[in-house]
């Protein structure tokens, strides 16, 4: 064996070495990182529920951005609307260019059934709970937006600077990915309502139900059963959990 | 006559300088990317309607070209061209190097690359990027292998079998990173299982003509020669890739005008979308692909070598653009709730999203390019990857070609 391939075989044994002794320690710091939080917990939700909002377009006044104002609050954000600022829902004036007629809705996550985001999230950090809430786990998103590339309605935000002043039950970070959870901590403690609903109903249009879906006696149920209703992007088939009216 | 393969001396200044050059570029790629952990990804261009900005237009194409690079390797192993068997290794080391270079910009880029990790560790089957993780991985394997097998006569009866894998594993590896737009449901750029195919096509010509940049530059510098016989079998090849790319691209353009649904979208990309209309025409499809065909084809440049280094410099550049394109046109057109209707928002629903890539992003990206030339750069010197000579005598002698 030359004296080169002598070389080149130490050389090789020298970086394989290295490499394996710098690995050892950086592998057992990242391990906490790497088990992070199993996202199967999800604590209180049953399968028993599948919550669901019923918007009436009829009701929702153009101009009126109570919802947004009542979401921001209860989440924390702080309601700018620049074009890198996190946004869980907004009222969107759609109006139909040849007939002149339009109307005017809040858009949010629609917590799909079939969720586009969670289908492209690579580590499962997008994720639905058995009551079908549709959330991001904030130990395992690793922030690559794909969930935000695949979600037909545009319902996502990312965060692009860190954030100060998190309400504690609302956690929320530099490099994730979020939107609307149905106000998730308030259903954890047994509150029935959304904080845009209860905006709504607040300024009187009594446009947002909210409920559980798989109860029959709740009143979004008796709502959705009684009023025609539909999906946004009904065609493709998501089964959102959110409906509107009058669309 | 055997031909010989020799590691570089490397011991010049000029070739110290130009690996401390790339080296120079992955530690501004690097700072780069600190700034954006740091201070987040309000210092880029990109924001909540444009997600993927500059640094996937450099991540993808490395990514999709270092397929590419691996496919003289393949010609050579695969499809028994014994003409090819000479520029094999440096093949699989250039497919290496630009899949590490692609992927190093695409996770320095993640909102939380520290989690990267956590991408190892969680899988969600069902996700394309979580496939693409094991793909990647393979072909790092499956192209290390490879060119074990051509370097170490002990397991070169292994060549064959190896190469097989690599080159399946390439195809699969670009199917995922077409699919990646492909299985997007949500926007009207993507959506189209053609993708995948067109991906595969496009990677044939970004990494030839990488690869023939590459090739060129590295017997110009170690004054090795180089024949015209080589060159002008590779460039023949690349006309072939860059028309193929045209005819994949006149298809999916085509299909989307059929439809009318589409036609907001092709309007905007074709016709009115400002910097995407020009890079779609002048970029991707003037610069990138017709001049170089001119160039490649045409009698009174045929025969050039200068012409041939042009033209695939073009395409390289065309590739950018046709990256650029698809990627962020992809996401500058808005999504449509309800198709037919006029959409106004506080989150920009209905309009144009503007988008303009800032000078970290850009860096992050050229970071990546540093690695590939750092990788090439020090591996050449390390192992045997180049011929002493690729001489038209040499190759006549070895493959009575003429």
């Amino acid at each position: 064996m030359s004296d080169i391939d002598n070389y080149r075989r130490r050389f090789m044994t020298g970086v394989v070495g290295v490499a394996a002794t710098v690995s050892l320690p950086a592998g057992l710091l990242f391990w906490q990182t790497a088990e992070g939080k199993s996202n199967d917990d999800t604590g209180l939700a049953s399968a028993k529920t599948r919550w669901g909002m019923l918007i009436d377009t009829t009701k929702c006044a153009t101009g009126c951005d109570a919802c947004v104002r009542g979401c921001d609050k209860e989440n924390g954000l702080s309601g700018n609307t620049s074009p890198t600022s996190p946004q869980w829902i907004r009222k969107v004036q759609v109006s139909n260019p040849s007939t002149g007629n339009g109307f005017s809705l809040p858009m949010m996550c629609q917590h799909c059934e079939e969720p586009p985001c969670v289908d492209v999230c690579p580590t499962g950090a997008s994720f639905k709970r058995v009551d079908g809430i549709v959330l991001v786990d904030r130990h395992i998103c690793i922030g690559c937006r794909y969930c935000m590339m695949a979600c037909p309605y545009k319902a996502r935000s990312f965060i692009h600077h860190p954030e100060t002043d998190q309400l504690a039950e609302v956690p929320r970070g530099q490099g994730c990915v979020e939107s609307c959870t149905f106000c998730v901590q308030r259903i954890d403690e047994g509150k029935t309502t959304t904080a845009c609903q209860d905006a709504c109903n607040a300024e009187g249009h009594q446009a947002i139900y909210f409920g559980d879906l798989k109860d029959p006696n709740s009143e979004i149920s008796k709502q959705l059963a009684q009023y025609s209703s539909q999906e946004v992007l009904p065609n493709l088939d998501l089964h959102t959990g959110v409906r509107y009216q009058g669309i | 006559m055997q031909i010989e393969f020799r590691e570089l001396d490397g011991k010049s200044n000029a070739y110290y300088g130009l690996l401390g050059g790339w080296v120079a570029l992955v530690l501004i790629g690097l700072f780069s990317a600190f700034q954006m952990e740091h201070y987040g990804h309000i210092i880029t261009g990109m924001n909540n309607q444009v997600v993927w900005g500059m640094p996937h237009v450099f991540a993808v194409f490395m990514i999709v070209a270092a397929s590419g690079a691996l496919n003289v390797a393949s010609i050579a192993t695969v499809f028994g061209k014994k003409f090819y068997k000479p520029l094999a290794p440096l093949s699989a080391l250039l497919a290496i190097a630009l899949l590490a270079g692609g992927l190093t910009v695409l996770m320095l880029d993640l909102g939380r690359s520290d989690r990267v990790i956590v991408a190892m560790t969680h899988y969600n089957f069902k996700s394309v990027f979580a496939w693409n993780v094991f793909l990647y991985t393979g072909f790092f394997g499956f192209a290390a292998l490879y060119i074990w097998t051509m370097m170490d006569r002990n397991v070169n009866r292994f060549n064959k079998p190896a190469g097989f894998g690599a080159f399946i594993w390439r195809l699969m590896l670009t199917t995922g990173t077409g699919s990646i737009f492909g299985f997007l449901v949500a926007r009207q750029a993507y959506d189209s299982a053609l993708l995948a195919p067109m991906f595969i096509v496009m990677s044939f010509s970004y990494g030839l003509a990488v690869y023939l940049l590459v090739l060129m530059l590295a017997y110009r510098w170690s004054k090795r020669l180089i024949g015209d016989v080589v060159i002008t079998r590779l460039k023949n090849l690349l006309g072939v890739f860059v028309a193929a790319v045209m005819y994949f691209v006149l298809v999916y353009h085509l299909t989307n005008l059929y439809f009318t649904k589409q036609h907001d979208f092709e309007r905007f990309i074709l016709l009115d979308g400002g910097i995407y209309t020009l890079l779609f025409w002048g970029g991707q499809i003037v610069l990138g692909s017709v001049l170089p065909l001119i160039l490649l084809y045409a009698p009174a440049t045929r025969k050039s070598v200068s012409a041939t280094f042009a033209a695939c410099l073009l395409v390289v550049l065309g590739g950018l653009a046709q990256m650029y394109v698809t990627i962020i046109g992809g996401q500058a057109f808005p999504l449509q709730l309800f198709p037919g209707m006029v959409e106004t928002s506080s989150f920009y629903d209905g309009v144009i999203h503007p988008y303009t890539p800032s000078l970290v992003e850009i860096l992050l990206g050229l970071g990546g390019v540093g690695v590939v030339g750092a990788i090439v750069v020090f591996a050449v010197k390390l192992f045997r990857f180049l011929p002493e000579s690729l001489d038209n005598s040499v190759i006549d002698a070895h493959h009575n070609v003429h």
